[in-house]
């Protein structure tokens, strides 16, 4: 694991320019409530845009 | 009666002939012509190629679902169209070879009086020495070619568990190849396994593109939404390969690729090699390969179709530069330019240009992404191109109440980074339009508010939902036209 943060913050190596997420966002991208919501938001935007794209 | 032809059984021909089946099949003839004897989902083929997934997982046998619908299936691969008839026939007809059944070998003329191309590309592995499944890469364009994949990935899991190093390499094998997507989930779905088996400290990864940023993905890349920031598509797609510890190289034209080596050129002109012990390189794609001709034989595929096979449609081929393209330039009923009876949906239509800025190395080898035109899109252009005809059939003649420009319709994305119920990854993006229009959205080039950019567990669940929801739709199983494409 350490080897591996090492290799991502070199500096000027393509890789160490990315964004990399906190704690916080990993803990929200697996949080079992806060998806159930994204999974409907996310369904629902994604509804909006196809059925509006065609007439 | 009238009489539809369609060819290919892919998403935008499958959807296509759901519809003309639903609405026609009492008194009308649909005849679906394709050499597979399978549907594939082929978003859930990535999945097959880590071992998630079995292909009967992502595939149905074709026969009894047109039984069903009353369609007449033909297994047998479409080789020229002759929209014009011949001394023979006065209608249209194309020329068919049976490839399975008692009939395997058989040429036979189908008459139409409608026609869609839905053919979808032909994977050319040959452009490139050394590519593909039977040479020195995978790919996971084919459920056949994903378990090949499978099997050659876990020869690399089982020589990382022994303790050997091992290099992934993933991206495009062409210098003109689409379908990023595609490699940039199976990518992902490789280092999620990695660790979840924890050797990623034996696993060097590398994604290697045609595009002049990441996140370009044939669309000329995007700005998305996200967490309080207008982000571009680079931004979004690097950080996701560096969290997953994904090194890359952009820009690159791969010509050549030996056992374990990749040779490609980039940008700049110069000529570099790439080390790999397994390699999943999407290959170009060009048309099916179908030639047209006319009432006294003689050969106008190039009136009919582009140089790259595709067939030309409604839109504005007109050579411009890159400053000049307009979102109007894109067709958006997907008739033929030459003949009103014949329609293209799906990959089988010729774009009028790319998305992406065409680039050039010093030594004249283009290198940029061509545009993508599937899964969404296709589907969707299969069925207005479906509801125009049937319209056309019930009025007596060719009218075109429904459209679907790329340059009007919107897109989602979901990028599979790793399966599991709970902790199973994707990245949800959406684009609207997929084409950017620079004139009706100056600043973004498109609809800003209906841009999403998510990771997380939702993503996967949609993703996953997709592939059961798309399943049944094309199974047609009851209530099927409620599911949107």
């Amino acid at each position: 694991m350490m080897k591996k943060s090492i290799e991502k913050t070199i500096p000027y190596s393509n890789i160490s320019f990315g964004t990399e997420p906190t704690r916080l966002v990993r803990f929200i991208r697996v949080c079992f409530i806060f998806q159930v919501y994204n999974f409907f938001r996310l369904n629902l935007k994604v509804m909006k845009i196809v059925v509006g794209g065609h007439s | 009666m009238a009489k539809v032809v369609v060819l290919g059984a892919g998403i935008s021909g499958h959807t296509a002939i759901s519809y003309l089946s639903k609405y026609l099949k009492k008194d009308h003839e649909v005849i679906m012509v394709s050499p597979n004897s399978n549907f594939q989902w082929i978003p859930s083929n990535i999945w097959v190629g880590v071992g998630l997934m079995t292909p009967d997982q992502v595939k149905f046998k074709l026969a009894p679902v047109y039984k069903k619908m009353g369609v007449d299936f033909k297994q047998a691969l479409a080789t020229s169209i002759h929209p014009e008839g011949d001394a023979e026939n006065e209608k249209g007809f194309v020329t068919i070879k049976y490839v399975s059944g008692e009939n395997e070998g058989k040429e036979e003329k189908v008459t139409y009086d409608y026609l869609i191309n839905g053919t979808g590309p032909k994977l050319n592995f040959e452009a490139t020495e050394g590519l593909g499944p039977n040479k020195f890469t995978e790919s996971v364009c084919t459920y056949d070619h994903a378990e090949h994949a499978w099997g050659k990935l876990q020869e690399s899991f089982k020589k990382m568990e022994n303790g050997e190093r091992q290099t992934f390499l993933v991206g495009t094998g062409h210098p003109l190849a689409t379908c990023q997507g595609a490699a940039f989930e199976y990518i992902l779905n490789i280092g999620f396994e990695i660790n979840k088996r924890k050797l990623s400290h034996l696993a060097d990864m590398w994604w290697i593109s045609n595009e002049y940023e990441l996140g370009d993905f044939g669309m000329g890349g995007a700005y998305i939404k996200r967490n309080g920031y207008i982000t571009p598509t680079k931004i979004f797609t690097e950080s996701i390969l560096k969290e997953y510890g994904i090194r890359w190289v952009k820009r690159a034209g791969v010509q050549k690729v030996e056992e374990g080596k990749v040779y490609y050129e980039n940008l700049r002109g110069e000529h570099h090699t790439k080390e790999f012990d397994f390699a999943m390189l999407i290959p170009g794609f060009s048309g099916a390969g179908m030639k047209a001709f006319n009432k006294e034989n003689v050969d106008i595929s190039s009136e009919v179709f582009a140089g790259n096979g595709m067939m030309k449609v409604d839109a504005d081929y007109t050579p411009k530069a890159y400053e000049d393209w307009r979102a109007e330039d894109w067709p958006s009923t997907y008739q033929s330019q030459k003949y009103d009876n014949v329609y293209a949906a799906g990959i089988a239509f010729a774009p009028p240009h790319g998305m992406s800025k065409p680039m050039e190395s010093p030594n004249g080898t283009k290198i940029f992404p061509t545009p993508p035109r599937t899964g969404m899109p296709s589907g969707v252009i299969g069925k207005i191109v479906a509801q125009n005809i049937i319209h056309s059939i019930k009025k007596g003649k060719i009218e075109h109440p429904h459209t679907a420009s790329m340059a009007k319709m919107g897109a989602a994305c979901i990028v599979s980074a790793g399966y599991g119920l709970f902790k199973g990854q994707a990245a949800v993006m959406t684009v609207n339009p997929i084409v950017p229009d620079w004139e009706k959205y100056p600043k973004w080039g498109r609809n800003i508010k209906d841009t999403v950019g998510v990771v997380g567990t939702a993503g996967h669940w949609m993703k996953l939902f997709m592939h059961y929801m798309f399943l049944y739709k094309a199974k047609a199983k009851p209530f099927w036209w409620l599911i949107p494409e």
